[in-house]
């Protein structure tokens, strides 16, 4: 599955691409949406792990605005009800992911990414 | 007792593509079990396995710490791409979200191919993405675990921890020493076992 929060961690780590490899572009992406229960311990838990400017731009790219650019002080109801449904209830299950920096693509098939590479691309 | 997951949905065909859970796999679940009181604790909220294989191991995990509300995020990542899609099943079937995937990581996980064989072995194993892949180890059967260990010292969280699983062929010994001396990872063995030939222990990395 690919959720924003999975993707939050994924970097390029093709060979010689270590700047501005990070985040990964979705492009012909199909989203489904699913329920997930809401803790909003485990959100405020995970905020200081996520790169913040890349989940709100990600979540832009895929059409929800509901993140403010900036990451609030105030960790309010509303606030983590609209992170808790960024970070995870968006699936990506198809589509492709490019690097930013060498512009290589990670295809999205049934959900899962295809992070490998081949053998000449390995750093 | 945690009950084993649930990997009634797995069937031998997805067996003769995928490592079916044997001796080394409980191995890893018992050490688990063992630690259930101090994972709870700690509560994490990343926990990485590289080749999960059937998924019967990061589901595991899911149920010690309680998967009734989420907790943790689970990033599993295999080459064999039958692996991925039965990953993804187990972690359906026992109701653990695993994400199938730079970062910290509190909790990671390895039951690497560690049979010793010869060099060519491995590589071709790597190249078929399929259930070879799942034991041959190449020199010392570490030639994979070792690339792993590298990158080790960089993933893990200050509290993180690593359980590895290893073959009293693979020198743990020497494992040991050398993750002190290159990143100051303590270690300590949590069981072992002996299953037919294997002599078999669960290494538990922290900083």
């Amino acid at each position: 599955m690919v959720r924003l929060i999975t993707h939050n961690l994924l970097a390029c780590h093709a060979k010689g691409c270590t700047s501005n490899n990070f985040p990964l572009a979705f492009s012909n992406v199909q989203i489904e949406i699913r329920e997930a229960e809401f803790n909003p311990e485990f959100l405020k838990n995970f905020i200081p792990k996520v790169e913040w400017n890349a989940l709100v731009d990600t979540a832009r790219q895929l059409g929800d605005t509901s993140l403010p650019l900036e990451q609030p002080e105030m960790l309010d109801e509303e606030f983590l009800k609209s992170l808790h449904h960024v970070l995870l209830e968006i699936h990506v299950e198809e589509g492709v992911m490019t690097c930013p920096n060498c512009k290589h693509e990670y295809p999205i098939s049934n959900g899962i990414p295809n992070m490998l590479l081949a053998e000449h691309e390995i750093g | 007792m945690i009950p084993t997951p649930d990997l009634s949905h797995l069937t031998s065909t997805d067996y003769e593509h995928v490592y079916e859970p044997a001796e080394d796999t409980f191995l890893l679940l018992d050490a688990l079990e063992e630690h259930a009181g101090e994972l709870k604790e700690m509560a994490p909220l990343t926990c990485l396995e590289v080749g999960p294989g059937s998924g019967c191991v990061s589901s595991s995990v899911g149920q010690i710490l309680g998967s009734s509300t989420l907790q943790t995020v689970y990033l599993c990542t295999d080459v064999n791409p039958h692996a991925c899609k039965c990953t993804r099943k187990t972690g359906t079937q026992n109701r653990t979200s695993l994400d199938v995937a730079k970062a910290f990581i509190d909790i990671i996980l390895f039951n690497p191919p560690y049979v010793p064989t010869l060099t060519e072995e491995l590589v071709d194993a790597q190249e078929l993405r399929g259930i070879e892949g799942s034991w041959a180890g190449g020199s010392d059967g570490m030639e994979i675990t070792n690339k792993f260990l590298e990158l080790v010292g960089d993933l893990l969280s200050p509290r993180g921890r690593m359980y590895l699983v290893a073959l009293k062929e693979n020198n743990i010994p020497e494992i040991q020493t050398r993750m002190v001396n290159r990143f100051n990872l303590q270690s300590t063995i949590v069981l072992s076992r002996r299953a037919g030939r294997e002599h078999l222990s669960i290494i538990c990395f922290h900083r």
